[in-house]
């Protein structure tokens, strides 16, 4: 056996019986309960319910990203190039929340939006408002709870990115008369493309797979596919209907992965 | 040098806190002059290029431009060409883009860019390259597409910092006969920061050297070489044999000779090692000295001496005359034409 091979196999070891054995176990569970055959494949499918679900994932997942990677560019912008005590500040605005439990930033949400939280109170003892305004319960809750999870996950590859950019070639730029406007969109945005991208992959791939805060803030209203899925083992319970669910999902990150790596290749060419 | 001064630099300081990174420099620069700012690292030769273009503001002094007042202008008002080291080309941009980067940015038209692009790819050398990234190219290419994009809007002035430094020793060579014919062709300024006195001395037709912050000496290439204006120049370029002279005599170690100089004024005589030979019977100045090794280099040998102070000198021996070279621990004399030597 070659060396490398050797020296990574107790890697491929764990995660072949932590990871590729349960998938398995998955498909074949997809495949065979309670009948053998393609019968759950065709529920998943076919059902209008589960297909409007993962609809909504993909769609409230890109919008997810999407709001995530431009507030961490902003964010990463002020971290790597802002003053001294800006750059203080920002850094403990991302690292503080990034070390709270997921499930307590999403009741801190909660306590922030919902009828009778801080906002819609204060809103109303100004007089700006009359009667609460719903913020929880519904997709804009999701995609606040979501985003504020995944901004940290999305600031370190743009970290990366901004901290290689060679400050000369931005000198450079403005020497030749370039306006800030002008370097910053036609320079510096195009040579962080790369963690761009990468920031946004990684927050895409993590955003699908959520649970907590969907099911927290969009309160049953708007449902995404791990709850979906939750539902099909714990409360149905189809254990071959949620497999197959779940291998769908896996093949549907997995196409669009395949499609944004492509065209990642492309920029980074 | 007294017509057309471009820029005139006037008291030009720079410091960095308490740091003193440039004291008190002036000079002029003539339109079309080929000016080397030559010096060892942290001689401040580079800070005084970003000074000179914009790029850094000035503690104190006054920069002018074709006499007007430029001290406060930003880079992108003095509008010199600027090749930084590393060549800080746009990475994302094509070599065509990268190119046309700085015409796009003074707004001048789709035709009128791309006929310019195209010449300018056709004078350094790079038809068929167009279309490539930077990092596809070599470096000496990468090299070209800088002068091009500094080039490009023919500015009045083209900066360069050590743009040689990342590249191989033959195509330093090449590059740099390229930059002569660029500088002879365009007639425009050139300022150059290197530490390779090679460079300096073939391609200027003036020389500044810098040290601690400090300019020691502006002056055409062999007037630095053959007339240093201090000690601190001497020995940066080339090699050079420094010898104290005796205060009662006007002669060296004990020896009464006949120096172009006055012991009273100054301290030292300086030989260079090329204008020193052994003695013969006939020469009016011999120095006694003693040969302490020797290094055979196939045309000349190099011998290392020791004078009877304890001085070292070096001289190359021609190993084409008849005379043998001397051995190691020989005692000689050794001579130069007076004209040759002079004070410090």
């Amino acid at each position: 056996m070659r060396p490398t091979l050797f020296l990574i196999s107790p890697l491929l070891l764990f995660l072949g019986c932590s990871y590729l054995l349960p998938f398995l176990g998955i498909m074949q569970l997809s495949f065979t309960d309670p009948s053998p055959g393609l019968a759950q494949y065709q529920q998943v499918l076919s059902d209008p319910l589960t297909l409007s679900v993962i609809w909504r994932t993909v769609r409230l997942c890109l919008i997810v990203t999407v709001v995530s990677v431009s507030c961490a560019y902003v964010i990463t912008l002020l971290w790597v190039r802002g003053r001294p005590m800006v750059r203080l500040l920002t850094e403990l605005c991302i690292m503080i929340p990034f070390w709270i439990s997921v499930l307590s930033r999403a009741f801190g949400w909660l306590a922030m939006l919902s009828n009778r939280g801080l906002l819609n109170t204060w809103l109303k003892d100004m007089g700006l408002i009359d009667s609460a305004i719903q913020m929880t319960r519904n997709e804009f809750a999701v995609v606040v709870g979501m985003s504020h999870y995944l901004i940290p996950f999305a600031v370190f590859p743009l970290a990366t990115a901004m901290r290689n950019v060679d400050e000369r070639v931005l000198t450079a730029a403005d020497g030749m008369g370039a306006s800030r406007l002008r370097v910053f969109w036609q320079v510096f945005v195009p040579m962080t493309a790369s963690g761009v991208m990468g920031a946004f992959l990684l927050v895409f791939v993590f955003s699908i797979g959520f649970y907590v805060t969907p099911a927290l803030l969009g309160g049953g209203q708007s449902v995404l596919i791990a709850e979906l899925i939750y539902l099909w083992i714990f409360q149905i319970p189809q254990w071959g209907v949620a497999a197959a669910m779940s291998v769908v999902l896996m093949i549907a990150v997995g196409g669009i992965l395949y499609l944004l790596m492509r065209r990642y290749g492309e920029i980074a060419q | 040098m007294v017509d057309a001064a471009q820029i005139e630099a006037r008291s030009i300081g720079k410091k960095y806190g308490n740091f003193s990174a440039l004291r008190d420099v002036s000079l002029t620069i003539s339109q079309g002059e080929f000016l080397s700012l030559l010096g060892p690292s942290g001689s401040g030769k580079t800070t005084f290029l970003t000074l000179l273009g914009g790029y850094d503001a000035s503690t104190s002094g006054q920069f002018l431009f074709e006499g007007q007042d430029m001290t406060k202008w930003p880079a992108k008002q003095r509008g010199f060409g600027m090749v930084f080291q590393g060549f800080a080309l746009f990475p994302h941009l094509t070599v065509a883009e990268n190119i046309a980067f700085p015409l796009k940015v003074q707004k001048r038209s789709k035709a009128a860019i791309a006929d310019r692009v195209a010449q300018m790819v056709t004078m350094v050398g790079l038809s068929g390259h167009e279309d490539k990234k930077p990092r596809a190219l070599s470096g000496g290419q990468q090299q070209r597409v800088a002068l091009a994009r500094a080039l490009a809007y023919e500015p009045k002035v083209l900066l360069l910092d050590e743009p040689f430094s990342a590249l191989d020793k033959n195509l330093r060579g090449q590059m740099q006969e390229e930059l002569r014919r660029l500088h002879r062709d365009l007639g425009t300024t050139f300022v150059f920061v290197t530490h390779d006195q090679e460079e300096a001395l073939a391609l200027s037709t003036r020389i500044a050297i810098f040290n601690h912050g400090e300019l020691q000496q502006i002056d055409t290439p062999d007037a630095v070489y053959e007339r240093p204006s201090n000690r601190f120049t001497a020995e940066f370029l080339g090699d050079i044999n420094i010898l104290s002279v005796d205060e009662s005599d006007n002669g060296i170690a004990g020896t009464p000779l006949d120096l172009p100089i006055n012991a009273a004024s100054f301290r030292h005589v300086a030989i260079r090692p090329e204008h020193m030979r052994l003695a013969g019977a006939g020469d009016a100045i011999q120095l006694p000295a003693t040969v302490r090794d020797r290094v055979y280099l196939g045309a000349t040998s190099r011998l290392l001496l020791e004078t009877q102070a304890g001085e070292e000198l070096m001289l190359y021996h021609d190993n084409r005359t008849s005379l043998p070279v001397p051995d190691p621990g020989t005692q000689l004399h050794v001579t130069w034409a007076k004209q040759d030597s002079f004070a410090l």
